[in-house]
């Protein structure tokens, strides 16, 4: 089975995050989005086949794929919705890849996008009360969220592996550098050090504020097409060389392992298919919702030894003009998380940079990209390798 | 002083039922699958390694270690915002299964990472009796550890 060549991400449109709706719906935005990648792509909404949404957190509705055509009058043969938290993004593009390579649709438009605040993310959300497990054996303790989770993820991390808070404040350091050279990014021009994050109020032990996601308004949104009508858009095609997923728990205290996520599992998957390894990588495009997630993110997709990823953070420099840029476009952290947007962002960077066309932030002849999209508590994992075409 | 219970209290199910009922009596059980012999938490209707339906409930010794922890500092729900900092965890038992729960009878920055630890029952209203972890050296005067109020 592979997946290797079919298809090419030909189109991305991206909505620049604020930090407040403004007076957008998640519809509004999610719609924009698709426009933009239509525009991008070189495409007419007759030229949509299948569509592949990710919900607004924060938004009730259901059956998303119709909604979605129905406002941007597709008719598509293909309709999902990819729930796969964080990873959903990640997710749809090889779906897409599938669905194009079974023959049941040519060209998917990808589509995320969320009107939210941080308040609005935190507000427990009303509607029928939950019967699930965490509603029962883990909310009468006090979680903070998912925050709380990959708290006990680093937490165990340190203890394992001896990981210090300096270490993961290095990751949103050099993040912040790359958001610095991105106008899109929320916190575009304010630059960090080390101190400024150690010395930001621990929220959860061990995290500080400052390695915690921000959430927020915006949107993103992907065109995937077969690679033989590829050739003919606007920008050089991105082609899907290698994808990978693997799922496990959704309480973290149930997850197999603290501290190996199930990232091991989809990227090797990953690099396999697109027949590289981890020293071919050109650009490190990661989920990033808190700092502990990048740094077992290199680990477990083979960046660095199970356990080294604090010194290997530390040895290398992540910004774009570095040895091993991550996250150049700021990542979650320093670009801000509007909702399951906030996953697919790190896949328009990706494309950018391999179109070049990726501005002041461009890591030169930049040939393959991996990309992770993380969703729950490190619980749902899709790995991609992106390449420019030949 | 009765003051209402303002926290989030768990809801038993016909599969959990027995383990919120045996926190009730100050006792812990978790389920064993009578085919595998492996303990099994969350309760659930059959052994999700061996599909076995044959799940029996014993009583656990209570005594686990931290696997993991964190203080939180900032509640998200507000029935906890009087209660910060205090200490979520997961248990991992000495029989197996991880449960996430609450270490109490201890200062936040006394708790650590393979620390030992025995079940304490909190009974949080006349129903519902909440299952926490204190430190395992505690002597007596730590037995109400989850009523102690600053």
């Amino acid at each position: 089975m592979t997946l290797k060549g079919k298809a090419a991400i030909v189109g991305i449109g991206e909505i620049k995050p604020t930090r407040t709706p403004e007076g957008k719906t998640s519809l509004g935005i999610m719609a924009e989005a698709a426009r933009l990648a239509m525009v991008d792509a070189g495409l007419r909404p007759q030229d949509i086949d299948g569509v592949l949404v990710g919900a607004p957190l924060v938004e009730a509705g259901s059956i998303w794929p119709s909604i979605v055509s129905e406002y941007l009058q597709l008719q598509p043969t293909y309709g999902n919705l990819v729930d796969l938290g964080g990873a959903s993004a990640c997710g749809m593009v090889w779906r897409a890849a599938a669905a194009i390579d079974a023959g049941f649709c040519h060209t998917v438009l990808c589509v995320t996008g969320e009107a939210a605040d941080v308040e609005a993310f935190y507000t427990p959300r009303g509607g029928p009360p939950s019967t699930l497990p965490w509603r029962e054996f883990e909310t009468p303790y006090g979680p903070m969220g998912v925050n709380s989770g990959y708290a006990l993820i680093a937490q165990r991390h340190m203890y394992e592996y001896g990981t210090t808070s300096r270490q993961l404040a290095k990751i949103a350091v050099d993040q912040r550098a790359n958001a610095c050279a991105n106008p899109d990014a929320l916190f575009y021009e304010q630059p960090l050090t080390l101190d400024d994050v150690l010395s930001s109020p621990l929220i959860v032990d061990p995290l500080h504020l400052l390695e915690i996601v921000l959430p927020c308004t915006g949107g993103a949104a992907l065109v995937v097409t077969a690679a033989d009508r590829a050739r003919d858009g606007a920008h050089p095609p991105v082609i899907l060389l290698g994808a990978g997923e693997a799922l496990s728990h959704n309480i973290v205290a149930y997850a197999p392992s603290l501290t190996t996520s199930p990232i091991a599992m989809a990227a090797p998957k990953a690099f396999d298919m697109a027949g590289v390894t981890p020293r071919d990588i050109d650009l490190v495009s990661v989920y990033d919702c808190y700092t502990i997630t990048v740094l077992v993110t290199l680990e477990d997709a083979g960046f660095c030894p199970k356990g080294r990823g604090g010194p290997f953070v530390e040895e290398n420099d992540l910004t774009y003009r570095g040895n091993l840029p991550v996250n150049t476009h700021g990542g979650q952290l320093s670009f801000g998380q509007p909702g399951l947007a906030g996953g697919m962002s790190h896949v328009t960077e990706a494309v950018r940079q391999l179109q070049g066309r990726a501005g002041e932030r461009q890591v030169p002849n930049c040939e393959l990209a991996f990309v992770n999209g993380n969703g729950g508590i490190m619980s749902e994992e899709v790995s991609l390798v992106l390449g420019r075409s030949a | 002083m009765t003051t209402e219970y303002a926290k989030p209290l768990p809801r038993p199910t016909a599969v959990s039922q027995e383990f919120w009922a045996a926190a009730r009596r100050h006792e812990l059980r978790v389920q064993r699958c009578r085919a595998c012999g492996r303990h099994i938490f969350y309760p659930r209707a059959f052994c999700p390694a061996c599909l076995s339906e044959g799940l029996e409930w014993v009583t656990v010794s209570g005594r686990g270690r931290v696997y993991s922890f964190t203080v939180v500092r900032r509640a998200m729900h507000p029935g906890f915002r009087p209660d910060v900092p205090y200490v979520l965890a997961i248990v991992e038992l000495e029989e197996g299964p991880r449960l996430t729960t609450n270490i109490v009878g201890c200062e936040p920055s006394d708790v650590r990472v393979d620390m030992p630890v025995e079940v304490v029952f909190d009974d949080v209203t006349p129903e519902v009796t909440l299952v926490k972890f204190r430190p395992s050296c505690l002597g007596r005067e730590g037995e109400e550890a989850g009523h102690q109020e600053e």
